[in-house]
């Protein structure tokens, strides 16, 4: 089914600090359908976090709408957007942002914990992600003991557990070498080739070329949106 | 998320930061150990006078006739002076109570002094607890003898020059050998002037063990007109009439025969208070409850002193921790976790970390209360009641602490969280 999973319609997100008021989002109108594999481009400051952020129900816009698989997002509340990120969104970050004292299995059962997943179900389905993404001799190991490809891995295996309508990654591969990166890029290839949307930042062209379409961020305001390739099935 | 999963994260993180776990809770530590500890020891004495003291002390269903009370809260030098020109009690008195006794009951004069026995080929014991007495003390006090006989009531009333033993006083003075028909010296001082007499041992009295750590055995019993009456009292002079009924329902029939006969004696017009003291266990125990009710009030303060520190050290260090994983809240929150989970999730931390320094508390308490009953004289009872009240004031500290950092943590805002460094 190709609907649309994100839909916005000019969010506009402003800070305060002190008396200036930045305004990092100054309308965005954004339509990504389903199955989609999507780059954020921009120099740095242009808003990318900050449309992620926005994306992924972390926070809400200053004003404005979002629309996530056809419900408005904009004016719920705290618990609300926690379900919908439990239930709807992957976040893979660049510092991959893993609890340092979980294993990679407990890692990977978080978002099922909060789902409210009985302790077994929980414990084959993070099992059986994390063989998915190469790991399945890896489980009891504490992320200080993986390579930071490695982490990475557990940090998607994370983010698909629970079933995300969207994979939302944050300069994935920031933090890694080229190498490293390339992995984590194949895998994310994979995944998309198997059905998943995926929204990725990122500043480094060759790794947005793997995108089907870029969209390109300058101060708070999209300045280009390229799509490479038609939409996979449209 | 469930509680045994917080429990184990939070025994995880205890496991790993032990000693900074140890110091979080040792306020709880000491006020839940403290707690354990006095309840334990004022149980036990509760459980001590109620069983032991009123009936080894005061006997039971017995009234005792003194000069002075057995205990004075009132020590003021106008009060002690007015005690000291109460006249004394006499033989006449405890005769007189006697016959205007319309119950049956049995009455005894009682007069005591610390002394010396003197036994066979030198051998000797010190602070012997001497007793002048009549013949029915023993089955007021219900004692009974081990070996030997009691003295008799015509004994009694001529005065006979016998003795019955202690235990330990037996034992330290002929060992092995049959003390029956043996010799003993006494000896006291009575107003300064040393006094001895010799008498005939002819009973052994039942081991009767320790009050207070004091031995009951080491005493010496003899008839009041014998050749110890000068020693434990000068001129006929008695220290107690004790009046002992049937039942404990004629202790206010025994008590107010003997205030009248006693307030007569001293010829004390109605609106004159009494010159002596009539003294029932329950007045003893009425005594030891108003101590224990002191300890009752005044302790939970102190208690609760150790828990409120106790409890703000936990919420400061529990500050601190969600504040040193405010990435690791984020990353919760964008995983899903909603406020009650982080909530929840910090007080189950709190409630374990001051749980396990509650199990800490008592474990030592017990350990205290049972040196004190080992190495001190005191009884120590340790109730499980109090064990679980300890265990949930402990909880309940962690809890109460946590709120307030939980609270901090659930709503962080998740952006911000997830870029804090
Ligand atoms: N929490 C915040 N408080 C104040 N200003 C912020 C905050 N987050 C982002 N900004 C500002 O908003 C703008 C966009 O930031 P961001 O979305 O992080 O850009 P990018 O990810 O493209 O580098 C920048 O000017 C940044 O300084
Ligand atoms: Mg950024």
């Amino acid at each position: 089914m190709n609907g649309e999973v994100i839909r916005t319609e000019k969010p506009t997100k402003n800070y305060e600090i002190g008396a200036e008021v930045v305004h990092a989002l100054r309308g965005v109108d954004l339509v990504v359908n389903r199955n989609e594999y999507l780059a954020i481009m921009g120099p740095s400051g242009s808003g990318k976090s900050t449309l992620m952020n926005l994306i992924g129900c972390l926070d809400t816009p200053t004003a404005g709408q979002y629309w996530l698989n056809g419900q408005p997002v904009a004016g719920l509340i705290d618990d609300e957007l926690a379900r919908i990120r439990n239930r709807e969104i992957g976040f893979v970050f660049q510092t991959f942002n893993l609890l340092p004292r979980a294993t990679a299995l407990h890692n990977v059962e978080l978002p099922l914990i909060y789902a409210g997943v009985p302790s077994r179900e929980r414990r084959e389905r993070a099992e059986v992600m994390l063989g998915k993404v190469g790991l399945a001799d890896r489980m009891a190991h504490k992320p200080a003991e993986l390579s930071g490809g490695q982490r990475q891995r557990v940090a998607v295996a994370r983010a698909l557990v629970n079933g995300p309508a969207i994979l939302l990654a944050d300069e994935p591969t920031g933090n890694l070498d080229s190498a490293t990166g390339d992995e984590i890029m194949n895998l994310l290839d994979a995944l998309f080739d198997q059905g998943q949307t995926i929204v990725l930042v990122t500043h480094e062209h060759d790794i947005a070329a793997r995108a089907h379409r870029t969209v390109t961020l300058r101060d708070g305001l999209i300045s280009s949106d390229v799509g490479r390739m038609a939409v996979a099935g449209a | 998320m469930d509680p045994m999963e917080g429990i184990l994260l939070a025994l995880q993180q205890i496991r790993a930061q032990k000693l900074k776990s140890f110091f979080a809770v040792i306020g709880v530590i000491i006020g839940v150990m403290f707690l354990i500890t006095v309840v334990s020891v004022v149980e036990g004495m509760n459980r001590y006078m109620k069983e032991d003291f009123a009936k080894t002390v005061f006997g039971l269903n017995t009234v005792t006739v003194t000069r002075t009370p057995s205990v004075v809260f009132n020590g003021d030098r106008e009060y002690w002076r007015r005690l000291m020109r109460r006249p004394r009690l006499t033989f006449a008195d405890a005769d007189l109570i006697r016959e205007q006794l319309d119950v049956p009951a049995l009455v005894a004069v009682v007069s005591e002094n610390n002394g010396k026995l003197e036994g066979p080929n030198g051998t000797s014991v010190e602070n012997v607890w001497l007793t002048g007495t009549t013949a029915d003390y023993f089955r007021i006090r219900q004692y009974d003898v081990e070996k030997g006989r009691l003295f008799t009531p015509p004994e009694d009333r001529v005065g006979a020059n016998v003795v019955v033993l202690g235990f330990d006083a037996a034992d330290k003075l002929f060992g092995v050998l049959d003390p029956l028909g043996r010799r003993v010296k006494i000896l006291a001082n009575q107003s300064g002037n040393p006094i001895t007499g010799v008498f005939t041992v002819v009973g052994v009295l039942k081991k009767q063990g320790t009050l207070f750590g004091m031995s009951l055995d080491n005493r010496a019993v003899a008839p009041a007109h014998s050749a110890l009456a000068p020693m434990v009292n000068p001129h006929g002079f008695v220290d107690q009439i004790l009046v002992q009924g049937d039942g404990p329902e004629a202790i206010p029939a025994l008590k107010m025969s003997a205030e009248a006969t006693m307030r007569t004696r001293h010829h004390l017009r109605p609106a004159m208070v009494n010159d002596f003291e009539l003294e029932t266990a329950d007045d003893s125990l009425s005594f030891w409850d108003k101590i224990s009710k002191i300890l009752f009030i005044a302790f939970p303060g102190l208690v609760a002193i150790a828990l409120v520190v106790g409890g703000m050290v936990i919420m400061n260090i529990m500050l601190v921790s969600v504040a040193e994983r405010t990435r690791e809240i984020g990353v919760r929150k964008a995983l899903g976790a909603r406020r009650r989970d982080v909530l929840f999730q910090i007080l189950v931390e709190g409630a374990t970390l001051s749980g396990a320094g509650a199990i800490l508390g008592i474990l030592i308490g017990i350990g205290l209360a049972l040196a004190v009953r080992a190495f001190s004289p005191l009884p120590a009872a340790i109730s499980p009641l109090w064990i679980s009240v300890g265990a949930l004031l402990g909880v309940s500290v962690g809890v109460i602490a946590g709120i307030y950092p939980a609270n901090r943590a659930a709503r962080m805002d998740p952006v911000v969280a997830l870029r804090y460094e």
